[in-house]
């Protein structure tokens, strides 16, 4: 749409070909009144990267729910309320001073979806779904994520039923933060695996 | 005659540098969106099985793949699957369009007539050395081409689940224990980096004993 709203831009060739298929799937009654704005705000409010935060927070001053989170992945997320589609199998996976995870799925885009929403188009292209897992420690070095040569990268690619996420490391001296300030500490990144904190 | 798919792409190179952005919206124009939803209307009334969905975007012609975004795959995908089960004529999406309307490609694969029985008990435990099947099936497949031939370990046994080659070509199914095997670097890549492996979730019927 142009800016002032009232002259729609020329379609381009992909917003028409969406246009013509709702176009033909409305007239045959298969699209229920609303169901596109449904599922606008679902993804955009309901789910993503602030939920995976809270977890992550949990698990960091609680180290029984860390415990349980590490064990029983799927159950202890949804102690927090969260789960469902793309979530129904999940594995954390935990760093350390000595190992670092990192999540990718090379056939497609699978991403655990209740805790971090819909994935980046990063994730989704082909430059970050060829190289992660040919080389690791040279694609985390470009995207900023520069790990000594001693540490181990494990790689997971989500070929199957389980969605990963990273349990990053608490950064040094929060020791005196809150559950919700630690959270807003967390990154979409930090959980992906291609940043540490 | 497409048997390997293009979307099948652990290890290829030449692709450049990551674009990556810290934050994204969900969508970030009102058609992608609207494409997902389409692709849930469709899929809901063709009840697709995962294993459908996904190789209806799999048998994308490879330059428009990767000329694409995701969610333009989604598009065809949904389209390809609404003219397959006769929601939609391509006739009428083109006409509609003024002019071509991408699909994918067809399936290549016989349907599935008989799955075989469900295989409850795990056959590999962790610690085992497995090595995966060097097979290239026509059809779908979640055992990535990376992969095949390789042996690793296996660090996790998880529940069974309902194996995507089988139920992508047909109603018939068949649950079979999956596994993440780790897989060194070394044993993968010629030049892979010290210090990584690489962990792939695969189905029992994909790995032999090594």
């Amino acid at each position: 749409m142009s800016e002032d709203g009232h002259h729609p831009a020329a379609m381009s060739p992909v917003e028409q070909r969406v246009a013509v298929l709702e176009a033909l799937l409305t007239e045959r009654g298969l699209v229920p009144e609303g169901f596109i704005e449904e599922i606008t705000r679902r993804y955009e409010l309901e789910i993503g990267p602030m939920n995976g935060a809270k977890v992550v927070a949990r698990a960091w001053i609680d180290p029984q729910y860390k415990q349980r989170l590490l064990a029983e992945g799927t159950a202890a997320i949804a102690e927090l309320g969260f789960g469902g589609l793309e979530g129904d199998h999940m594995v954390v996976v935990e760093n350390t001073a000595a190992v670092h995870n990192v999540i990718v799925c090379t056939l497609c885009s699978c991403y655990p979806w209740p805790v971090l929403g819909l994935p980046p188009a990063w994730y989704k292209d082909p430059p970050y779904r060829a190289r992660m897992v040919r080389e690791p420690r040279t694609l985390l070095a470009e995207m900023g994520c520069h790990l000594p040569e001693d540490v181990e990268i494990r790689v997971w690619d989500s070929s199957a039923e389980v969605r990963y996420l990273v349990l990053p490391q608490r950064p040094p001296g929060t020791e005196g933060m809150t559950e919700p300030e630690l959270a807003g500490l967390v990154t979409r990144d930090s959980m992906i695996g291609v940043a540490r904190l | 005659m497409l048997v390997d798919g293009i979307h099948d792409l652990g290890g290829m190179q030449g692709f450049g540098s990551v674009v990556h952005s810290p934050a994204e919206p969900a969508f970030h124009d009102r058609w992608e969106a609207v494409a997902r939803a389409l692709m849930a209307v469709v899929a809901g009334a063709v009840e697709a099985s995962g294993g459908e969905f996904r190789h209806s975007i799999e048998r994308m012609e490879p330059g428009h793949y990767l000329t694409s975004s995701y969610y333009e795959h989604w598009l065809t995908a949904a389209a390809t699957l609404a003219v397959e089960h006769g929601l939609v004529t391509r006739s009428e999406l083109e006409a509609r369009a003024g002019g071509r309307f991408p699909l994918s490609g067809p399936v290549l694969a016989l349907p599935v007539a008989d799955a075989g029985p469900d295989v409850g008990e795990p056959r590999f435990g962790v610690g085992d050395r497995v090595r995966v099947r060097d097979w290239h099936p026509p059809g779908h497949t979640r055992c990535p081409r990376y992969v095949r031939g390789k042996a690793g370990t296996v660090v996790r046994v998880d529940g069974t689940h309902s194996v995507p080659d089988i139920e992508a070509h047909g109603t018939a199914r068949r649950y079979e224990p999956t596994y993440s095997v780790r897989f060194d670097a070394a044993e993968l890549w010629r030049d892979g980096q010290r210090g990584a492996s690489v962990h792939v979730d695969l189905w029992e019927s994909y790995l032999e004993r090594s």
